[in-house]
């Protein structure tokens, strides 16, 4: 091993320790959204009556401000449904909080897209799922492809700068890489592709939706040949052990070390892809506040300690995948030493044949609007109520 | 000996005179440092305290030379450090000062 | 061709940095690294 990687997992080893802030974390503004995706990771839809107010969130913009956080992620549901969307986003950045928030695009018109533009330290993410409609509203509803696009003019005229395009990799849109990065030139915008988890409604299609090994290894050497100016989120890192190279990032697991998740009502969880009281460290509304949960509960504790490798000590490929995503695992009924489901090495298929459908946990906090009317297009999927 | 300094560029990063953006936020860790550029976004691990020392120290007025010297970096430790101070200014999370500019804070 | 101390000296120095730390420091270590700030698992 070189000088270079030996720092690097030498950093990496004390990160996993934990940090005394998070150096960015995910806010889940709100449950309620104007779309229903079918792998949505947090089962968005309607509003929780318990949301957190405006001066709840203040005061936790006010906490991260003392914790010294750099950056947050906003999303939800959907961000701008909040009535005091613009109200919190000015308060994080005047308290010196960066902002990037993810959304659908439906409520950036061309007087919103000019008022983000005037905007300081803030990023903009796009989601999109499909360089064509067909392809997109398979997955997000229809219009949603439009929606999006028309967001994406209105930031460009704004003169905005470059924003965020960000996909979820699916079986259906792996072919559709190149595209993506075309369509993200052409906006003068920047790529981002993510792992599709098993996570909130995600549990329900994932069999269906994730890709398979082979479109693994198109999405792992289509990053090492075109990912440079590529995001990522780095969510790819189970990837590794196809190549010799790591991807780019720290390929470790953020989860309660350098990431976590506040959501809309103030619970923290470890991290986006984990809603479920197995995952759930404490709430901002607690004595403490934020503070107090990042750095003394306990299950951030049982995160920071030596995670065992488990059923993958013995395999060569460890050190490369780190074992993979808890939350992947955690969805599909493997245990969290087990193998990734997605395991290069394919160990993962089988740990998934041994899971029984019982002992299986479902995601919690389920905010789907009551009638989900889905249009299955290419996607084979049969969604019915929980 | 003072030298007299003209508006040509320093031989080497040792001869610059840098100084901490200030866009950049510092925040101490065990491990060293974490530095955060609020203008480009850009995440630099400063992976040594010995580095941090260096970086905190800097003040656009004295060399990167001076600076080393008096953090007690041995001179043997110097090109690492000019590569990492090299990286840190091509990051933008630092930058040069020229006397004859005198910059205004903030 | 002067075989002079201060060579000695230097190619001493060089030899005995790797003994220096207990953070196991090198000649060519690298002392800072860039990391995408969206490059960490777990956030959107």
């Amino acid at each position: 091993m070189s000088t270079a990687s030996n720092t690097k997992s030498h950093l990496v080893e004390q990160l996993k320790e934990g940090l005394d802030a998070p150096i960015c974390l995910t806010w889940e503004l709100t449950y309620a959204c104007n779309l229903e995706c079918v792998h949505c990771l947090s089962s968005s839809g309607r509003r929780d009556p318990r949301e957190l107010t405006t001066d709840e969130a203040k005061a936790v913009l006010d906490e991260l401000h003392d914790l010294q956080v750099f950056y947050i992620n906003i999303g939800g549901g959907e961000p701008m449904i909040r009535r005091d969307f613009f109200e919190l986003l000015e308060y994080s950045i005047d308290r010196g909080i960066g902002v990037k928030f993810s959304t659908n695009g439906a409520f950036i018109d061309a007087a919103k897209a000019k008022r983000l533009a005037a905007m300081n330290y803030l990023d903009i993410q796009i989601s999109l799922d499909g360089t064509d409609a067909v392809t997109n509203d398979a997955v997000r509803g229809e219009g949603s492809y439009d929606t999006a696009i028309q967001a994406m003019n209105h930031l460009r005229d704004a003169g905005f700068g470059e924003f965020k395009i960000s996909v979820v990799v699916t079986r259906h849109n792996v072919d559709q890489l190149d595209d993506f990065k075309a369509l993200a030139d052409s906006f003068g915008a920047q790529l981002r592709i993510t792992r599709l988890r098993p996570s909130g409604r995600g549990a329900d299609s994932w069999h269906e939706l994730h890709p398979t090994q082979a479109q693994q290894r198109q999405i792992y050497d289509w990053l090492v040949a075109h990912g440079d100016n590529v995001l990522t989120g780095d969510s790819f890192f189970h990837l590794n052990a196809l190549g010799e190279e790591p991807l780019p990032g720290l390929n470790m697991c953020g989860a309660g070390r350098v990431v976590c998740l506040i959501d809309p009502i103030g619970d923290v969880y470890a991290c986006p892809f984990v809603i479920h009281d197995e995952f759930k460290a404490g709430s901002v509304r607690d004595e403490g506040g934020f503070a107090q949960v990042w750095k003394h509960s306990d299950l951030f504790a049982e995160l920071r300690e030596p995670q065992s490798a488990g059923a993958c000590a013995s395999c060569g490929s460890y050190d490369a995948c780190q074992g993979g995503c808890m939350a992947a695992k955690f969805f599909v009924g493997i245990p969290l030493d087990g193998p990734d489901p997605e395991c290069v090495d394919g160990y993962g298929e089988a740990a998934m044949l041994e899971a029984s459908a019982d002992t299986t946990p479902r995601p919690m906090m389920d905010h789907s609007k009551p009638v989900r009317v889905t249009k299955p297009e290419r996607v084979p999927v049969t969604i019915g109520r929980r | 000996m003072r030298r007299l300094l003209t508006s040509d560029q320093p031989r080497t990063v040792l001869d610059s005179r840098l100084a901490l953006d200030p866009q950049v936020a510092l925040r101490p860790e065990p491990f060293g440092a974490l530095a955060y550029h609020y203008g480009n976004r850009k995440l630099i691990f400063l992976k040594h305290p010995d580095v941090v020392r260096v970086v905190q120290h800097l003040d656009g007025a004295h060399t990167l030379a001076e600076t080393l010297t008096a953090c007690d970096v041995d001179e043997t430790r110097w090109p690492s450090f000019e590569r990492a101070l090299t990286a840190l200014t091509e990051s933008e999370m630092l930058h040069e000062h020229r006397i004859e500019h005198q910059v205004a804070p903030g | 061709m002067d075989d002079t101390p201060a060579a000695t000296l230097d190619d001493a120095a060089t030899t005995h940095v790797a003994e220096d730390t207990s953070d196991e420091l090198l000649e060519d270590e690298l002392l800072v690294e860039e990391i995408s700030i969206d490059g960490m698992c777990g956030v959107y």
